[in-house]
């Protein structure tokens, strides 16, 4: 078992032809993925690799191969627009790899798609892979292995490190999801901690989040009164420096309510376990594993 | 990005903001000859992307064109939270009846620009928010159908009870939300929002921050940035495509993406050390990024000790392994180097750096900690 991807998932890729977008499809094509077709206006009727069909618009790759789920590398000044054709063409799950969108762009795309009922993960995020049966994003697979754990981060390349300091250790994962370090994103903790909540084979789950915002306290909040299952958390930034971003957009701390402290509070105060280092992941998830 | 007060007063204006008479010098003969052209008292008022720009000396009343100039002569060169002021704005004083706070920023929890007025302007917005909460009215705006009229007067009654200072506030809200949206922002201020002795409202003081993403597709705001008015190093970096913010410690650290870099800053703290910076080389490196990095880094003088922290997944290993040889075959170091990388192409790269003379390992704490021991001279860790 896992979330939100599995061996069910039949992805379509917008910007297959593209730099980013044909390295990876064939990266996720070698780890398993059903990639049924890719969207690049103009290229419509050409094949990529010799095997998968490329269309002019989602609408039509939707209607010709039953994809379910799309992958998006376009440019950030065309995100917007690419993730809204893909919720109007009826997917049901949209990750949006792309960094760069401009925020406004997202105030405009987020209420799109909720009102459609689509899930939306990203934009300026890795993806998520359910280790053996499907991987879309840039996630490197190499990493994984299956196993118990469900991990959600807001980073990426720390997300490859804390993962692969677990598969090291012989510490599997059922589903990692990078949500993006955006201040408007799709999908938040709180939505992964509830479907890892609901996924019988996820025992446990890492969170790692970082400075900025107040994702993390209420996902804490939502730790303490909704879930059974035990959480570890992590937060990057502590010694970062307020008022400065540090890259990502998300990751600046305004006010008393984004800093790394609070943060740690929160988790310990929502009885989470809390790893100072990344390799602390390790001995906390084993001991409650057991 | 942040923009000056008065490149922002400049849009603001343009969009029909009632703004006092006021024009940027950088020289005191300047600052002397515009006040003598707005002919009334002036204030001189630096400008630096810093707060505290008044507590600091940083903004001074003139009566007279002479005192102008000296006021201008003080501030010019003056250092503000470590910035030194190019610039001053000269501007028309104003009679202050009363001051009110407006501001918009794009907000994480509705995902929406929100608008932030209060009656009690002038002050630390964030002292209002803390301390008299009912005296702030948080508005959120969907973007998709713009500031509706109703909602402008809604925030405009807010303020002033009086129906010609409510309907001026709110025709000047509309005005701001056209500002906040055609320049780009995630923030966009006026506070202090006056009503002057004539019974005026005006727009005495006003701050935007740019989204940086929307600069590529708005040439006329990433044209207004100035370089003069940031830290050296990290005009260098940004003109290098690398993010880089320059801390006090003096472990250099050299990562990919934002929060491996983060968490590698922490790490060095959580070992007794200090990092002297924040950079991320983004995802797909080149030698070529690693060679500037090394450049930037090394050009700050209370650097120890470097340390390189790679998980290739995107970015290429054996990239970062050749720009670290070519950058020292260029610049040889001065100070110890400490590598750590794994992940793609990782045989190749470990090659790479053993032919040339470096040791390199794959493990994240026992690199933090060899960098901190070497950068205290053994004294920590």
């Amino acid at each position: 078992m896992s979330i939100f991807i599995d061996k069910g998932t039949r992805l379509i890729v917008q910007g297959i032809t593209g730099r980013d977008g044909s390295f990876h499809a064939k990266q996720m094509m070698e780890y398993g993925t059903q990639v049924v077709g890719g969207v690049t206006p103009g290229k419509g009727g050409q094949m990529f690799e010799g095997t998968v069909p490329i269309f002019n618009t989602v609408a039509a790759a939707v209607a010709a191969t039953g994809a379910n789920t799309t992958v998006i590398y376009v440019p950030p000044m065309f995100a917007a627009d690419a993730i809204m054709e893909a919720a109007d063409a009826g997917l049901q799950l949209i990750v949006a790899i792309t960094e760069g969108v401009p925020v406004l762009d997202m105030t405009r795309v987020h209420p799109f798609v909720k009102e459609r009922g689509v899930r939306l993960i990203g934009p300026n995020c890795p993806g998520l892979i359910t280790p053996g049966a499907s991987k879309v994003g840039i996630i490197p697979g190499r990493i994984c292995t299956p196993g118990p754990v469900g991990v959600v981060s807001r980073s990426g390349t720390l997300t490859y490190e804390i993962v692969y300091q677990l598969t090291r250790a012989g510490i599997g994962q059922t589903t990692c999801v990078g949500i993006g370090g955006d201040p408007i994103n799709g999908t938040n903790f709180i939505d992964c901690l509830a479907a890892f909540e609901a996924d019988p084979a996820t025992k446990a789950v890492c969170m790692m989040g970082e400075i900025g915002g107040t994702d993390e306290q209420e996902a804490a909040e939502f730790v303490r009164t909704r879930m059974t299952k035990p959480v570890v958390g992590f937060i990057a930034g502590q010694t970062a420096p307020p008022g400065r971003r540090m890259g990502h957009a998300g990751a600046i701390i305004s006010g008393s309510s984004g800093t790394a402290a609070e943060k740690v509070a929160a988790f310990e105060a929502a009885g989470m376990g809390v790893a100072k280092r990344p390799i602390d992941f390790v001995d906390l998830i084993r001991a409650r594993l057991k | 990005m942040n923009i000056h007060e008065y490149q922002a007063k400049e849009i603001l204006r343009a969009l029909g903001v009632p703004i006092p008479a006021g024009e940027v010098a950088t020289t005191a003969d300047e600052a002397e000859a515009i006040a003598r052209r707005i002919g009334s008292q002036v204030v001189v008022k630096a400008q630096v992307h810093a707060g505290g720009r008044g507590k600091a000396g940083g903004v001074k009343l003139a009566r007279t064109p002479e005192e102008a100039r000296e006021k201008a002569a003080a501030i010019l060169g003056m250092e503000i939270k470590g910035l030194v002021v190019q610039k001053v704005l000269v501007t028309a004083a104003s009679d202050i009846a009363s001051e009110a706070y407006v501001g918009i920023i794009l907000d994480r929890a509705t995902k929406k620009p929100v608008f932030m007025v209060s009656p009690a302007g002038g002050i630390d917005i964030e002292e209002v928010a803390a301390t008299t909460p009912e005296k702030i009215l948080k508005l959120p705006i969907d973007t998709r159908y713009g500031l509706q009229p109703y909602q402008a007067m809604r925030l405009g009654f807010f303020l002033y009870e009086d129906l010609t200072k409510a309907r001026a506030a709110a025709k000047i809200m509309g005005q701001l939300y056209t500002a906040f949206m055609q320049s780009g922002c995630s923030l966009a201020e006026i506070n202090p929002l006056i009503v002057d002795t004539a019974g005026q409202v005006v727009a005495l003081d006003a701050k935007m921050g740019i989204d940086d993403n929307e600069l590529d597709r708005r040439p006329a705001m990433a044209a207004l940035r100035d370089e003069s008015a940031e830290e050296p190093s990290e005009v260098a970096a940004r003109n290098a495509n690398l993010t880089f913010i320059k801390l006090d410690g003096n472990v250099g650290c050299c990562v990919n993406g934002a929060g491996l870099a983060m968490a590698t800053m922490d790490l060095v703290k959580y070992y007794g050390g200090d990092p002297a910076n924040f950079l991320d080389i983004g995802g797909s490196s080149n030698p070529e990024k690693v060679v500037n990095a090394l450049r930037i880094i090394t050009s700050d003088p209370n650097v120890k000790c470097i340390l390189f922290n790679i998980f290739g997944g995107i970015t290429r290993t054996d990239d970062v392994a050749n720009g670290i040889v070519t950058a020292t075959k260029q610049n040889p170091l001065k100070v110890p180097i400490v590598i750590r990388l794994t992940g793609t192409n990782e045989e190749i790269a470990m090659k790479i750096l053993a032919e040339n003379g470096f040791a390199a390992s794959s493990d994240m704490d026992e690199a933090v900690r060899k960098a901190v021991s070497l950068a205290t001279g053994g004294k920590a860790a």
